[in-house]
């Protein structure tokens, strides 16, 4: 299976810095998000019971993406939720996507550290060879 | 960044200090997505965006002198409540009097005989017995405060096409400062830093609460008095002589922290005659430091100083180097006692990632702007 994310642990030793990957830009939105919320909770605990439906609008593929990541990190404090999967499509500049998670329980889901914003700090959303890759650091 | 003072020695905690922070812990809710005891209903959390700290002690979280003891009285005049979106207030809302995660905490340290550096200045913030017993707590405005910054970032990138400007990164996102979108931000910002002094001050409040609780005093018999509370990110409008001549400037203080020296007229009756205290953190293992602000400061660094000893390790490297388990164990047996949410969490902060703190304090007073007070030793240590 394709590699979805990466971390860069020197790039800013207080903040999280990762490349995401996808072979189109739903993959690559769902990574990034995936990557985002391994910062704050062990994925595999976060069970896919609860549905969010987000609807975002930017003519600009970065400036999508960038509101995409957001809006999850606002759903978090403002709905005391985890995500930990995704469906994103997307078509001229409109994203319609639907989150799958839970509410926060220090108990069940092994808590790391807090997202508190993604930042445009190196931003960057390129296409490759492959599909499409973003550098992203979130400030923590 | 915010200090407060006890009239108990360690040797009085010490027994007892297991419940302390145990208490500490469950009043004082920390960690990722945590909730406030606190529920405000919007027009109150308006309220609190715009009178600060006026708002808690109206409404029963704090003493009247709180408000001398806090940065520009715990509320920033220009607050503009209307700046703010809703969706900065909803996310906002339900946190306050919680500590949030990475490196914010709430510290039960002790002030030890050997470790006082300026017994006048000390005595001033009303540490005035051996081993004295003391709390910091180091945390902001949360998610509301980066809501607010994710929104501006927005609103700026547009507005910088308009105003033609550049720059090399686009976090430095920024708009004219006398413009709409400059001044807009301008109000919301404070909205975010009146929060952050609320939030603190309902966090001590809890504090008090936990104190009184264990040692069975009220928190005025306990002398719970807050030493100072001072910002760790905001920007400010302030005067400097420039070049020979007074001039106007935004001062910018993002990792750093005011350190205005004696006879700065910003300054409370307090400490007026002897400059602010300085409240630097350092890291959970090995303390933080209480020092003074200096006209040096005013001279040679806008009034400021360090606001802490800064990490030299990823937070990966440091889960690397280290387990949160046993970390927490290995710390209990040095007598630092730690709760925290996250075992990784705790080992991300471990004192090995971040600089020697003696080393920077001793920096900051060899070059005069700050001076050093009192080093604070760590027991007791909640963590989000």
């Amino acid at each position: 299976m394709a590699k979805k994310y990466r971390f860069f642990d020197d790039i800013a030793t207080a903040d999280a810095a990762f490349e995401a990957y996808g072979k189109d830009l739903p993959e690559l939105f769902t990574n990034s998000a995936l990557a985002t919320f391994s910062v704050m909770a062990e994925l595999k605990r976060v069970a896919p019971k609860i549905k969010k439906e987000i609807a975002l609008q930017n003519p600009s593929t970065d400036g999508l993406l960038f509101d995409f990541i957001q809006e999850l990190i606002y759903l978090k404090d403002a709905d005391y939720m985890l995500f930990s999967k995704f469906t994103v499509q997307i078509a001229g500049g409109n994203l319609a996507a639907t989150a799958y998670g839970e509410h926060i329980n220090p108990k069940k889901h092994q808590l790391l550290t807090d997202v508190k914003a993604m930042t445009l700090h190196m931003y960057s959303v390129q296409r490759t060879k492959s599909g499409w890759k973003a550098f992203i650091i979130l400030d923590t | 960044m915010r200090l407060v003072t006890t009239n108990l020695t360690f040797a009085e905690v010490q027994p007892r200090l297991r419940e302390v922070v145990d208490t500490l812990f469950r009043t004082v809710p920390a960690g990722v997505g945590s909730k406030g005891f606190l529920q405000a209903s919007v027009p109150q959390f308006k309220q609190i965006m715009e009178e600060g700290v006026r708002w808690a002690v109206d409404n029963g979280y704090g003493w009247e002198d709180d408000l001398q003891n806090t940065e520009g009285s715990g509320k920033i005049e220009w607050a503009d409540a209307s700046k703010v979106s809703d969706k900065a207030i909803s996310r906002g809302i339900n946190q306050l009097g919680t500590l949030g995660s990475g490196n914010h905490y709430l510290e039960v340290q002790v002030a030890h005989a050997t470790n006082i550096f300026d017994e006048k200045y000390a005595r001033a913030c009303g540490i005035t017995k051996p081993d004295q017993v003391v709390i910091m707590v180091h945390c902001g405005s949360r998610g509301f405060g980066h809501q607010i910054g994710t929104d501006y970032l927005k609103i700026f990138e547009d507005a910088m096409r308009r105003y033609s400007i550049t720059v090399p990164d686009r976090e430095l996102s920024c708009a004219p400062f006398s413009s709409k979108e400059g001044q807009d931000y301008y109000g919301a910002m404070a909205c975010a830093a009146n929060m952050a002094f609320t939030n603190r001050q309902v966090i001590m409040h809890r504090i008090r609460e936990a104190f009184s609780k264990v040692f069975g005093r009220s928190a005025e018999e306990l002398e719970m008095n807050l030493v100072y509370d001072v910002a760790h990110n905001i920007a400010k409008v302030e005067k400097y002589k420039i070049d020979g001549s007074w001039k106007e400037v935004v001062v910018h203080r993002k990792g750093s922290t005011r350190a205005f020296g004696p006879g700065n007229q910003e300054l409370s009756s307090r400490y007026q005659e002897i400059g602010q205290p300085v409240i630097i953190g350092g890291s959970m293992e090995t303390g933080s430091y209480l020092l003074a602000g200096t006209k040096k400061a005013e001279e040679e660094t806008f009034g400021s100083t360090a606001h802490g000893s800064g990490r030299t390790m990823s937070r990966a490297q440091a889960k690397r180097e280290v387990r949160g388990d046993q970390l927490q164990k290995a710390m209990e047996k040095r007598g630092i006692y730690v709760k925290a949410v996250s075992m990784p969490g705790l080992a991300e902060e471990a004192g090995l990632a971040y600089k020697d703190i003696d080393e920077v304090i001793d920096t900051l007073d060899r070059a005069g702007i700050s001076k050093k007070v009192v080093a604070l030793k760590p027991v007791g240590n909640v963590k989000g």
